[in-house]
């Protein structure tokens, strides 16, 4: 019981305040947040949309340049430009086939050479490699994507080719002389050459995204093959790589964009002759070397359209080739879904 | 022998009551033990996740490890297979013995501990280009079995004990990741089995299923207990009680009580036990 009114009173509309505050609180929290605007959404979802159109749009553009800039040369060698191998500009008779073969052959011999050495490197970065080693053999490896195309290429011209001439290739001829591949006489300027820089230039590429993919792979993977007594090996393989197949294939992709476009560095050493030749040893060409080559010298208006060609084939083998993996991933990832289903 | 002491944890009360006064304590025999833990601490860089634990895990029987999170139970658990060495720079003090031998000797290889203390994870993890069979025989093909004949009756068996072969009979060439969680973490007990261990370790085997599939994987720890020693870490206090024979608190680090879940459960020693298990803290 109170002693007097007063300080019930003063009570009472202690607590009404209180209330009243708590109750205006909330009204005007409520009451200050804007209505949600559906303008930002809009505007968000149309700006991201033109930024992912702009490669679309670039990418047509070049297309279209291309073709716009070999009409003529089309309509004058047709199909026969991409399965004839005569070049020559004075007689205005060109055929890319040498081109076409130089680029394929050199970018699969890279492959051979930089996918196990980058999947292997990646394998080792994130699995068995010390920690105190990791970050400096990363580092490593990307100041080899940061060397210059033409300093490799210098590098290949006076120490790489040399080299390859006075010991491996000998040895390769030796071993495997017996197939065309190794046969003939060793020049040193080279598809086998050519090759073996493209193989350096893309090997930080496969390396990093491999390793970003490997790095990916869920921790309880590994923990699930290790439970089970696996060696380290072991858990790489059935644990990490079986998981990041996909992945990994996706990298190899990657390097091989690379490759097919590769330039200065193969212009240096793969010889630059227009020729096929089963020997490795023999020199060879590339469409992006011949582009680089000879631009400066296409005196006439046939010859610049046939160059302009070239490019086109460059362009059109390079999203045929990524048009072709993605069709090969998506088999592979169907097949064994659909194996696993039957 | 002091591993008497988990084994008969009424005995100090009983040596100090009056001989005469009560009946004779009726003295069970030891039950065999498939690990004696002995002053175990383990670091993780400078953080003591063990410190100085003590503990006897009896054979064919099931023990529960209790304790709030990060108070180092799954650590303990990783212990008895050398699983926590995956983390670098974790360092160990103590001794873990596995049927009287020393798990850390230096000639002893991590790889054979595992195949002898299976382990089953939080979240079921089979491998996912693995089709429902191969996940099962993994672990005998990894180890060198060829024998396809008894790569199947493995296959069959290991499916059969971990109450999933019925099931999934007729989909060994699914891949593992097209059954339901808890047909998962049963495929996972199953691939455990197929190596014959003598251990399994489940840490927190049942936090990611329904009750459901929570209800089967508990049968079955209870179906296995008779051939195999089980260590599960678990959260559920319910189901600690209930799958038990054994439980061992943590906390911090340290264990606090260890004793039959009987006994842990209706008359902790510790305040610390108690406060946790009535769910006062933790």
């Amino acid at each position: 019981m109170y002693r007097s009114g007063l300080p019930l009173l003063i009570n009472v509309l202690s607590f009404m305040a209180v209330a009243a505050s708590i109750a205006v609180g909330e009204r005007s929290v409520q009451a200050r947040m804007a209505s949600p605007s559906r303008f930002g959404d809009k505007a968000f979802e149309w700006l991201t949309l033109a930024m992912a159109l702009v490669v679309v749009v670039l990418i047509t553009l070049i297309g279209w340049q291309l073709w716009i800039g070999s009409s003529v040369a089309i309509k004058k060698f047709g199909f026969h430009f991409l399965v004839t191998s005569t070049w020559d500009p004075v007689a205005e008779q060109f055929g890319a086939l040498p081109f076409i073969y130089g680029t394929l052959v050199s970018s699969l011999i890279a492959l051979l050479i930089a996918v196990p050495l980058s999947i292997a490197t990646a394998a080792y970065l994130t699995e068995l490699a010390p920690l105190w080693l990791r970050q400096p053999l990363v580092s490593l490896i990307e100041m080899l994507a940061a060397i210059p195309s033409v300093i490799l290429g210098l590098w290949g011209i006076f120490v790489m080719i040399p080299w390859l001439r006075d010991y491996p290739f000998p040895f390769l001829k030796r071993v495997f002389g017996w197939t065309p591949f190794f046969s003939g006489p060793i020049y040193g300027p080279s598809m086998l050459a050519g090759g073996i820089i493209i193989a350096v230039m893309i090997l930080p590429i496969i390396t990093s995204v491999s390793r970003e993919i490997l790095r990916s792979v869920p921790d309880l993977q590994r923990e699930a093959a290790y439970g089970l007594g696996a060696t380290r090996w072991e858990a790489t393989r059935i644990a990490v790589l079986s998981y990041a197949k996909k992945g990994l294939f996706g990298a190899v992709i990657l390097g091989l964009g690379r490759a097919l476009g590769e330039t200065m560095a193969v212009t240096m050493v793969i010889g630059n002759t227009p020729q096929i030749a089963a020997s490795l040893f023999k020199p060879g060409y590339t469409l992006a070397s011949v582009l680089a080559n000879e631009f400066t010298e296409a005196t006439t208006d046939m010859y610049l359209q046939a160059l302009f060609e070239i490019g086109l084939v460059l362009f059109g083998i390079t999203i045929l080739v990524n048009l072709l993996a993605q069709l090969l991933l998506r088999t592979i990832t169907t097949a064994s879904t659909t194996r696993a289903v039957q | 022998m002091d591993n008497l002491v988990m084994a008969t944890p009424e005995q100090s009360v009983t040596e100090r009551v009056e001989p005469l006064a009560q009946p004779p304590p009726s003295i069970e025999p030891a039950p065999p033990l498939t690990f004696q833990v002995k002053n175990l601490s383990i670091w993780y860089g400078e953080k003591r996740a063990i410190d100085n634990v003590t503990l006897d895990v009896a054979s064919n029987a099931v023990t529960a490890i209790i304790g709030p999170s990060g108070c180092g139970k799954s650590t303990f658990l990783r212990a008895l297979n050398r699983m926590h060495e995956l983390v670098p720079k974790t360092r160990m003090e103590g001794t873990v013995l596995l049927q009287g031998e020393d798990l850390y000797s230096k000639n002893v290889d991590p790889a054979i501990v595992r195949r002898r203390v299976g382990m089953i994870f939080q979240k079921s993890n089979p491998f996912p280009t693995m089709t429902i069979g191969e996940n099962v025989i993994v672990g005998l093909r990894l180890n060198g079995v060829r024998n396809q004949k008894f790569l199947n009756e493995r296959l069959e068996k290991s499916l059969r004990m971990a109450a999933l072969w019925d099931e999934v009979k007729d989909d060994l060439h699914k891949p593992g990741t097209s059954l339901s969680g808890g047909q998962q973490q049963r495929l996972c007990i199953a691939r455990a089995l197929a190596v014959e261990p003598e251990v399994i370790l489940m840490d927190e085997p049942c936090s990611a299923l329904d009750p459901i599939a929570t209800a089967k994987i508990e049968e079955l720890i209870y179906e296995l207990k008779a051939r195999y020693t089980i260590v599960t870490v678990t959260h559920n206090m319910q189901q600690a009680g209930r799958v038990s024979d054994y439980t061992a608190f943590f906390y911090l680090g340290r264990l606090i009580e260890f004793g039959p879940t009987t006994k842990i459960f209706t008359n902790p020693s510790e305040r610390q036990t108690e406060d946790y298990i009535t769910g006062r803290f933790g």
